[in-house]
């Protein structure tokens, strides 16, 4: 499946779209990125006066680099399939300012039963880690998604 | 490996994904891993793997899906470690 396939079959839309390019994906790993805008709305509320992107952001952005993009392309997107997020285990080791671009890469640890575990990690656009961890998620099927 | 060895094996496998103290405390054959032990679906999927790991074997899809209790746990471990 081709990165630009990948990128078609996701399942979300502004404003919670967070992966803007695919740089490499194979069965193992993959590498995206996303520049932050200066321009989004929720700099006007984090910080009051001292705009940081939020550690929930970078785990979404982490997530759906690392892991949804990564099980679209080993389950090959079929319709109405997408990821439930099960866990996340991140630690942050500097901040993200507005307009910065940071880049993802997840790599798999396992794909069994169902269930997508990947140690992901972002860097800055200097090389620098920004935040790492272990981001886990399991298919869910439009049959249980209400179960 | 006899049975004592075996509850005690998975007791020690299950016990960092429950949330149910009192009733790994007292866990026996009809132990549920889901009811009892609270443990939630996305980690029954590590138990299974921890499983694997412990005991060298490997879990299909089928013996998955059968691992519902400390029991069946049990049964699939043993059929697998019995198979050639």
């Amino acid at each position: 499946m081709t990165t630009a396939a990948i990128l078609e079959k996701l399942p979300y839309s502004a404003p919670f779209l967070f992966v803007d390019t695919l740089e490499a994906i194979d069965e193992q790993q993959v590498t995206g990125s996303f520049t932050f805008r200066p321009d989004m709305e929720f700099y006007k509320g984090h910080f009051k006066g001292y705009p940081v992107t939020p550690g929930v952001l970078l785990t979404e952005v982490m997530a759906q680099i690392g892991l949804v993009c990564l099980g679209i392309y080993l389950t090959g997107g079929p319709e109405g399939v997408s990821f439930g997020l099960t866990s996340t285990h991140v630690e942050f080791m500097r901040p993200v300012l507005p307009g910065e671009k940071v880049t993802v890469t997840g790599e798999k640890i396992y794909f069994r039963f169902g269930k997508l575990k990947c140690r992901v990690t972002m860097i800055n656009a200097q090389g620098e880690t920004v935040s790492s961890g272990e981001i886990a998620g399991m298919i869910v099927h439009p049959a249980n998604r209400n179960s | 490996m006899d049975k004592t060895a075996l509850m005690a094996t998975i007791k020690e496998v299950v016990a960092p994904y429950t949330k149910n103290p009192e009733a790994l405390a007292t866990l026996n054959e009809d132990t549920d891993f889901l009811r009892d032990l609270k443990i939630n679906s996305a980690n029954l999927v590590d138990v299974v793997l921890d499983v694997e790991e412990k005991f060298n074997i490997v879990i299909d899809n089928d013996s998955m899906e059968k691992m519902i209790n400390v029991r069946s746990a049990m049964e699939v471990v043993e059929n697998k470690l019995a198979a050639p």
